[in-house]
């Protein structure tokens, strides 16, 4: 555990986070971001204002105290958006365009997969689709999926 | 309700032509219930998330009193009042959309959606902000005159009744029938296909000649001497006579028939190529830039060639197989029925093998092909940048690469191969055991003397080309599959519709003046919204300058300008005419394009100069190249003009390559021009050169330039400041500098930046160069 931080965080009415730097300066619309989203999401964490510039660095959540640790983490449940399939129900057809019908950690969805090509190799096993919206959906571990989805899958790798 | 809450009254009401689209029939029923009497709905959002980013239907609708939520799931409806001081705003990240509805005091609510429902978000938020300044006013503001599409807010041209972004978006997945679109490319030869037909037609019947002659040569002559008959000499002579016409006859025919077959599908293979690679040159920036060369190579190469072969040999074996075995079945119930019968039982249980394998054949080649590309792909990646693979010592990491995709390419082989070698050797058994019962019926037949010796020998004969037949029929089941791999794979690019569409009702433009506006353009690259809201009109003749941050929508201005991409929002009009009606090609030939990195062709330094305009004369090279100040050191090289240059460029220095794309675009004289970068890779004493060059190239013409170094900016009429996709500042150098903004900040950091730097450096140089021309 690392020293406590010099800087100050709070929510205003306008739901914006805001940063107080140990000086003083107060910087509004501040978000949390993650360095690794895909490979080490529970490491690495910046906190960088609206421009994009970085305020702070967070090493992990447990770093900082309780009361901030909830805000950050409704921040990170607001702002994060990337559906973990977790199984593959159904395909329109096997030549793209061709609508995929998907359960994720977010619940059912239908996506339109333009070209193969969106299915994007991670290290493997992770697999990353993104949709014709740009969405991207993770396959965590294409092994781990049920025989149906990975038979739907293999015709696209 | 609110006090302040007066609807309007019926004279009031809501112009015509601003009537909502129909709100979706799932939530007519529950809205119903929830409206006021005579309350009108004006625009409405459906919204596919809930406050956690759970996937959830919800519903936003604004009407002329209130606005109305449902946030999905089991929520409730919220009613949010039309007041004074209410707004709402958009914004999005990672594809998701936030709608927040806020006061003077904070934040009322706040609504999310995947980014399809961002047209319908925007819409919502303009017959809001047109309600809202109702109800502070009294007074509602006139609706956007200009006709939009309903669905993604477009401005409609006029006599376009499609909204040309809308309909690129066909997103229905191409026939499965794939291999009998090739039709379209067989066409033009079909004559030639049909003469090829009957010639087969012609030649298998003649191969079905020898077998039926041993009939009579078994039963006439060597059944007869055996049974102590003299032989026959004359009818001996007769019988082989007309095995070896019938053998000479089908080698001809065969001959011819293969020969004219050959020589239409390398024709339809040929136009095949070529008809995908001038489609693919049409295709947007975008689309090449989410391929892979080595992918797109292996398309137009590759699969042209496996189709072709498939045309040219295998199709051609199938039809002369299906040919074969209608005959033969015909020739062997002429000659016996029962033991036809069991000749070909076997027959069904063969055909219910081929379609087995079939599906599981289909995908296994889909997979070999995807994996051959993504090995090229290996190649194509690290050639190119074999500097740094060398540099940082990682040719151990790439040869494994390789290896780790080669390998790949071997499971998937394997696996494809275990279900291909079992279906060979099966097909052959099936054929011996088919042969030995029809041994076994013909003894028993020939017992029961109801057929004679030659009538089995001609069967036997017969059934041995009957199974061969069989066995290389089963060989189509993969090369169909293959081809229709390899079709599906070129249909992809043929079906792939530019999404930079030429107008349906082009209107032509034989001259500009070069002026160019921009009417609050926005353009997004997937999730990412790059520029919005860019409004910007450039006079003909003017120098505008493009500065900012790198990221903050610099080049992807100019990559809309030149409509590498389309706009997402809004509309880019040059003279007055919106770009998407001008025919592409015709609008690009006013543009003139001086890139970062100049890409020189394969040839001559002329026909590079002259690589715009083919047809330029040796006089309009050699001026267009002594005003880029290309000249002089082209007479130095020992061929001249007619040196020749690499794929790259490689025997010039990066100065001497940019003043012959200078003299490119000088050639074409274009009325608009655009410098990208262009003297950023050089260094100053170079640049110094590129800057004379270009200072002739500029003059009379439209130029929107972008340069990392503030100093080569001087000379524009204006500088435009974008930072995060936006306009943020627009002035010359000296009022940007006096009202100390972001231009201000930017050239400091650059002064400090160069004086920071030693005297050796190209930095101090540029400041040098700043202070002669100061």
């Amino acid at each position: 555990m690392s020293a406590a931080p010099d800087y100050r965080l709070h929510r205003n009415a306008f739901g914006r986070l805001v940063f107080t730097a140990a000086d003083g300066a107060v910087c509004e619309g501040v978000a949390l971001v993650r360095a690794f989203p895909i490979s080490a999401a529970d490491a690495g964490f910046a906190l960088v204002d609206p421009y994009g510039h970085e305020l702070a660095w967070i090493d992990r959540l447990d770093d900082v105290p309780e009361a901030w640790r909830t805000l950050l983490a409704e921040e990170l449940a607001s702002r994060e958006f990337m559906p973990v399939i977790a199984q593959i129900v159904a395909v329109s057809g096997y030549a793209t365009p061709c609508v995929w019908t998907v359960e994720t950690d977010h619940g059912r969805t239908d996506f339109i997969l333009k070209g193969e090509e969106d299915i994007r190799r991670l290290a493997p096993p992770a697999l990353m689709i993104a949709d014709s919206h740009g969405i991207h959906y993770l396959i965590r571990d294409r092994n781990a999926l049920d025989a149906h989805s990975r038979k739907i899958l293999d015709r696209f790798l | 309700m609110n006090n302040r809450d007066a609807s309007p009254s019926p004279a009031v009401s809501i112009p015509a032509g601003t009537s909502a689209l129909p709100v979706p029939e799932a939530w007519r029923p529950r809205l119903e219930a929830q409206l006021a009497a005579q309350e009108t709905v004006l625009a409405w959002l459906e919204i596919d998330l809930d406050a956690r980013l759970r996937f959830s239907p919800g519903l936003v609708i604004l009407t002329d009193r209130r606005l109305l939520a449902h946030a999905g799931g089991d929520a409730d409806w919220q009613s949010h009042p039309c007041r004074a001081g209410l707004r709402l705003q958009r914004h999005d990240h990672a594809g998701v959309g936030s709608l927040e509805l806020l006061d003077d005091a904070g934040r009322l609510a706040v609504w999310r959606y995947t980014l399809g429902a961002d047209v319908a978000a925007g819409r919502l938020i303009d017959h809001f902000d047109r309600q809202i300044a109702f109800h502070t006013t009294g007074v509602l503001p006139p609706a956007a005159a200009q006709a939009l599409c309903p669905l993604c807010e477009t401005p409609l041209l006029e006599g376009q009744d499609d909204c040309p972004n809308c309909s690129k978006e066909l997103n229905e997945p191409p026939s499965t029938w794939t291999l009998f679109r090739l039709w379209r490319f067989a066409h033009p030869y079909r004559w030639r296909l049909l003469a090829g037909f009957l010639l087969s037609l012609a030649s298998t019947a003649a191969t079905l000649v020898p077998p039926y002659l041993t009939m009579p040569l078994m039963d006439n002559v060597l059944i007869p001497y055996q049974n102590g008959a003299p032989i026959n000499v004359q009818l001996v002579g007769l019988y082989l006579s007309g095995l070896f016409g019938a053998a000479l006859l089908a080698w001809a025919l065969g001959w011819a028939r293969t020969y004219i077959l050959a020589l239409v599908s390398e024709r339809i293979g040929a136009d095949l190529r070529t008809t995908t690679y001038e489609h693919l040159l049409k295709l947007s920036q975008e689309y090449f830039g989410g391929k892979r060369t080595g992918d797109l190579i292996a398309r137009i190469g590759n699969e042209t060639d496996r189709i072709n072969i498939f045309i040219s040999l295998h199709f051609l074996d199938f039809a002369t197989d299906v040919l074969m075995i209608t005959m033969t079945t015909c020739i062997l119930v002429s000659i016996n029925h029962w033991l036809a019968l069991v000749t070909l039982l076997p027959l069904p249980i063969i055909a219910w093998m081929i379609h087995t394998v079939r599906e599981k054949l289909r995908t296994g080649f889909e997979r070999v092909d995807r994996i051959w590309a993504e090995v090229t792909n290996v190649l194509a990646d690290t050639i190119p940048g074999i500097r740094v693979v060398k540099a940082f010592a990682q040719e151990n990491r790439e040869a494994a690469r390789f290896r780790a995709a080669n390998q790949h390419n071997l499971e998937v082989n394997d696996r494809v191969n275990k279900v291909w070698s079992v279906f060979g050797p099966t097909v052959t058994l099936l054929t011996e055991t088919g042969l030995l019962v029809v041994w076994a019926f013909g003894i028993w037949q020939i017992s029961q003397d109801t057929i004679t010796v030659g009538v089995l020998t001609a069967f036997l004969a017969y059934i041995g080309r009957f199974y061969l037949r069989l066995d290389s029929m089963s060989r189509i089941v993969s090369v169909t599959q293959k081809a229709a791999a390899g079709a599906k794979r070129i249909f992809d690019v043929l079906d792939h519709v530019s999404s930079v569409p030429e107008p349906v009702t082009p209107v032509h433009l034989p001259a500009v003046t070069g002026r160019i506006e921009l009417r609050d353009v926005g353009f997004r690259y997937g999730t990412r919204s790059v520029t919005r809201d860019i409004c910007l009109s450039i006079e003909p003749g003017e120098m505008i300058g493009l500065v900012g941050h790198s990221g903050s929508g610099k080049s992807t201005l100019v990559n809309l300008i030149c409509r590498f991409y389309d706009v997402t929002e809004g509309a880019i009009l040059i003279d007055g005419v919106d770009v998407r009606s001008v025919p592409v090609a015709e609008y690009r030939k006013h543009i003139g394009l001086v890139l970062q990195e100049p890409f020189l062709f394969f040839g001559t330094i002329a026909e590079n100069i002259a690589y715009g305009k083919p047809d330029a004369t040796r006089a309009e090279i050699v001026a267009a190249a002594r005003a880029a100040h290309a000249h002089e050191f082209i007479l130095r090289l020992p061929h001249g003009y007619d040196s020749l240059v690499g794929e790259r460029g490689q025997a010039l220095s990066g100065g001497e390559r940019q003043r012959i794309s200078i003299a490119r675009a000088l050639l074409i004289d274009p009325k608009i021009l655009i410098l990208d970068e262009a003297t950023s890779s050089v260094d100053t004493t170079t640049e110094k050169e590129i800057q004379k060059a270009l200072d002739n190239l500029v003059r009379g013409r439209t130029t929107i330039a972008i340069a990392h170094r503030l100093s080569t900016l001087r000379d524009a009429n204006r500088l435009i400041v974008l930072d995060r996709g936006r306009i943020v500042e627009t002035g010359n150098h000296d009022e940007l500098m006096a009202c100390e903004g972001h231009y201000y900040r930017l050239y400091q950091a650059q002064v400090q930046n160069e004086e920071g730097s030693g005297p050796g450096d190209s930095r101090a140089g540029n400041a040098d160069k700043e202070e002669d021309r100061a």
